[in-house]
């Protein structure tokens, strides 16, 4: 990605499309997209994807499989490096970042297929959350100096408080590979919620939950925005919990956004009722 | 602070074990029941215990496999047994305990320095291609050693490199090796570098870095979402292990009057291997008994020396096997049949 | 002048075991995913046939050779199905320290079979040596053999992984094992065939390596295995033309290294060729880039 792109790119204007709820209007987008884009050997699985999302507004992002919504949060969060575009997170450019500065600039993500540390236990997994946090080196750690045992109990204490958005204080000694999916899922969220994200990127946090477990999710993900007033973008399937929470929705197919708006009109639109159940009148006899 | 409560009675006996083990060997040398081989044996167990653990934080905390550990092990050595001669020789440091202590942090600072200049290119690769890369430079390591020439003119050094006619007394002497070393290792210095390793390693474990290292190793993409830096934390995991491994060549330089660089070849990186193998990837108390377990024991049944290796190499191959096959829980499930039927019906429902 | 051209040549034909070996460990990589650390010690146990069915046995070097490649075979699949079948779905780790006790063990195996004291390798090749520039510089049978056997295995192989059912078909177990399995191509039987071929060019790489340094000890394959590895690596791992250009090219490095630089530091300069290959082009001369999914 040559420097010369990344000033024409910018100099395009891009159409406001923003679903930003109305409080977060006049403050900083915590992410900006401009014509994001990424090839794979000559397929473009993510094309011209400009997204803005408000300071503490919570956002879908659905589409078909295969849609390339995973995609959009490896470049999000610097696991693939776009081929076009920019991003920006509270107002600056991520352009040359990797994943672990991303999430230092504030975005902290779950993953489809849940990646937790498994042989560590849940506190463990929460406690690597809060590393940036928590500042003592490697020779304050060796040598047991004073600043180790404030610290470490602080940390202790913040995992605790952190456990239990979910509920989960209980299963602090527990080891995270052992605990059921659903728990997993929620660990995976607190443990991305420990580094003190301003947007929380959640993939598919309701797969392989029962309708009691995702309703309590919902409630979960409202309360995690209100209290901690951060920004929650996921990827779902769940049409429930997508158009329960989400106060703003894009719909992408074949790698672009086919629609954006709020959920009656994301369920009104034609062209995302043709992408999910096809063209219905013309094919008919 | 249960689980700390936990971790910290662990330790405890990890530490307990050790200082054990070396009272019973004093009270045996004080009654003169240890035979005078096993004495001799005692420097190269305390070694050979903190080139384990040391392989063991690499190998099992930061999970990289490192065949080139005997390469830090030969830095240190030599640096090591070079700062002791010079120490003598400028200061007139005779103090041999003082001695020992510097020269070992010399040689711990020596290996430090060489796992930095090699992590720097060897961490940026993974898996295969990452252990077939410390093994050359194990190799190069060698090589290089065996080029090299010190002498020591008063208390000035001399280096040369190929080339061995330098002024004053050649001390390191190309493939012939570090010659005319004064023998100051002693036993209870073997027993205060474990201490120090263990305290090294299993305090760095317990803490915010240890945990990183732990996440960079469990899973690569997932800890560098949560911000950590990959590549700080297992170099520092790479230079720590070498550092340590340095100041046990550094021991063990200094308890023999000629020290050469083919001692530190390959197999001996394999022979800690296979101790930290034996003792369980990761589990740091494992290394310590493997360790002096398989040190101690070719000396008592010399009768199957010529087996040693031969049986290394095929317990080597079922510790690996059974561990990591799906021939153990087969067994496991041979034992109990009925639990694990109803496991299996359990999960057909689930899907 | 005339040295350079003698060391080259020396260099190409050391190249060319180094090309025949790596073969063998390109093959497997590709497609059990794994480094065959043991592969060095077949061709030391392939030399070792040999050697016994010549001095012992009395028979041609053909025959012996041939005996010697059947050997090899059998132990490969052997290996294989003992040691690394069970570890398929283990981490990388687990199967590289399995394979270093298979080293191990053939190497002590060998040491109480065949003692320690080395072995004269009688050379296997009844060629005279061509002469060039008077006398000046010669070039022995044992080159000449070597290069034209690297250059009919390499031949040989590509056609093999090209034409046949069986070479597609590894060709498609190492793309995706699981999608091969689903095609109805038995993964099993490919993975032992790919082990049988590399065993048997093991042998008879082992049986040059010894013409031309004949001492012949337990410890004989392994440094060639490991820089044989650095040429496969070197090429590109998986890719056959790769492992001829990268045995080569090493060789020649090799031999110049030592003729030009120093003797002692030979060694080192092949390990540093690995490691400048790893870092500056990973997948090697002639490979291919992998991605990680997430």
């Amino acid at each position: 990605m040559s420097p010369k792109r990344m000033v024409d790119t910018k100099m395009v204007p891009v159409p406001s499309h923003s679903i930003v709820p109305e409080r977060d209007l006049n403050k900083t987008p915590v992410l900006e997209t401009r014509h994001l884009g990424i090839e794979f050997g000559g397929l473009k699985a993510v094309e011209d994807f400009n997204l803005t999302i408000g300071k503490t507004e919570i956002a879908g992002l659905i589409g078909p499989n295969g849609a390339g919504k995973t995609t959009v949060f490896n470049l999000l969060t610097k696991v693939y490096q776009p081929t076009t575009g920019t991003v920006l997170v509270n107002g600056k450019d991520t352009a040359g970042m990797n994943t672990m500065q991303a999430n230092r600039l504030g975005i902290a993500r779950t993953f489809q297929n849940i990646r937790l540390f498994g042989n560590m236990t849940v506190e463990d997994n929460v406690r690597i959350g809060l590393h940036n946090q928590v500042r003592y080196g490697m020779l304050t750690g060796i040598f047991r100096l004073p600043g180790y045992w404030k610290q470490e109990r602080a940390q202790h204490e913040q995992a605790l408080r952190l456990l239990s958005i979910f509920g989960m204080e209980d299963m602090a000694e527990v080891k995270a590979g052992s605990l059921p999916y659903g728990a997993q899922r929620r660990l995976e969220i607190v443990r991305a919620l420990a580094t003190h994200p301003s947007l929380l990127l959640l993939d598919e946090p309701a797969a392989g939950m029962n309708p009691h477990e995702t309703e309590e999710l919902m409630r979960n993900i409202i309360k995690i925005r209100d209290e901690f007033q951060i920004a929650v973008m996921l990827i779902e399937h769940d049409m429930n919990l997508v158009m329960g929470i989400c106060e703003g929705i894009c719909v992408l197919n074949y790698g672009r956004i086919i629609a954006k708006g709020t959920a009656e009109e994301i369920q009104q639109n034609p062209v995302v009722i043709e992408a999910y159940l096809g063209k219905q009148k013309e094919d008919a006899p | 602070m249960r689980k700390a409560s936990k971790t910290a009675v662990s330790n405890l006996i990890t530490y307990g074990i050790v200082v054990v083990a070396y009272i019973v060997c004093q009270v045996l040398i004080e009654n003169g029941q240890m035979t005078r081989a096993l004495k001799g044996q005692l420097v190269p167990i305390c070694v050979y215990v903190v080139m384990a653990v040391s392989l063991n934080l690499t190998v099992g905390i930061s999970g990289e496999l490192s065949l080139g550990h005997a390469g830090f092990m030969s830095v240190g050595a030599f640096a090591g047994t070079i700062a002791s001669a010079w120490l003598l020789a400028a200061f007139q440091l005779e103090n041999e305990v003082i001695r020992l202590i510097l020269a070992m942090v010399v040689g711990g600072a020596a290996a430090g320095v060489a796992g930095v200049l090699i992590g720097i290119p060897v961490l940026r690769l993974r898996g295969d291609y990452l252990a077939i890369v410390t093994l050359a430079f194990g190799e190069i390591i060698r090589n290089v050693l065996n080029c090299l020439y010190i002498s020591l003119d008063g208390a000035r050094l001399h280096l040369g490199f190929l080339n061995p006619n330098l002024p004053g007394e050649l001390m390191v002497n190309g493939p012939i090796g570090v010659t005319g070393i004064d023998k100051i290792s002693t036993f209870a210095m073997g027993f205060a570098l474990i201490l120090f390793t263990l305290f090294v390693v299993l305090n760095l474990v317990n803490s915010r870095a240890g945990r990183a290292i732990m996440a960079t190793r469990d899973n690569r993409i997932a800890a560098e979402s949560v911000g950590i830096q990959v590549t700080k934390y297992k170099m520092m995991a790479f230079v720590v292990s070498a550092a340590l491994a340095g100041m046990a060549g550094a021991l063990y330089g200094l308890n023999f009057s000629t020290v050469t660089a083919s001692k530190f070849k390959f197999d001996t990186s394999i022979l800690v291997l296979v101790f930290v193998v034996l003792g369980g990837i990761g589990n740091i108390r494992g290394s310590v008994i493997a360790a002096t377990v398989l040190t101690i024991l070719p000396e008592v049944l010399r009768a199957f020396s010529d087996y040693r290796m031969l049986v290394y190499a095929i317990v080597l191959i079922l510790v690996m096997l059974l561990t990591n096959s799906p021939i153990l829980s087969n067994l496991v499930n041979r034992f109990y049949p009925r639990l694990h039927r109803r496991a299996r019906e359990k999960g057909g429902e689930a899907a | 002048m005339i040295s350079l051209l003698s060391y080259l040549c020396n260099g190409i034909s050391l190249g060319s075991v180094y090309a025949i070996i790596a073969l063998g460990y390109t093959m497997v990589y590709g497609i059990a995913k794994m480094l065959n650390f043991a592969h060095g010690d077949v061709i030391m146990i392939g030399a070792y046939v040999t050697f016994c069915a010549i001095q012992y046995l009395g028979l041609p070097p053909m025959v012996s050779v041939l005996l010697a490649m059947v050997a090899c075979t059998l132990l490969g699949v052997i290996i294989e199905r003992l040691a690394y079948k069970p570890l398929r779905q283990a981490s990388s780790l687990a199967v590289l320290i399995t394979a270093i006790g298979m080293s191990y063990l053939l190497q002590n195996v060998a040491l109480l079979l065949w003692g320690s004291n080395p072995k004269s390798f009688p050379s296997v090749v009844n060629l005279g040596s061509l002469s060039f520039f008077d006398g000046q510089l010669l070039i022995s049978g044992e080159t000449i053999v070597t290069v034209v056997m690297n250059i009919i295995i390499m031949v040989g192989l590509t056609l093999f992984t090209g034409k046949t059912k069986m070479g597609k078909a590894m060709r498609v177990v190492a793309e995706d094992k699981g999608a091969a399995e689903l095609m109805g191509i038995n993964v099993n039987l490919t993975i032992s065939i790919t082990f049988a071929i590399g065993s048997a060019l093991a042998a008879v790489a082992g049986v040059l390596l010894c013409s031309a340094y004949p001492t012949l000890m337990p410890t004989t394959g392994s440094m060639p295995g490991i820089k044989a590895f650095t040429a496969a690596v070197f090429g590109g791992i998986g890719s056959i033309p790769g492992a001829m250009l990268g045995g080569i090219l090493l060789g020649v490095i090799e031999i110049l290294g030592k003729a030009y630089i120093s003797t002692e530091l030979g060694d080192a300069i092949v390990f540093a060729v690995l490691i400048v290959v790893l870092l500056v082009r990973p997948t090697g001369l002639l490979g291919k880039p992998v991605r990680e999914k997430v």
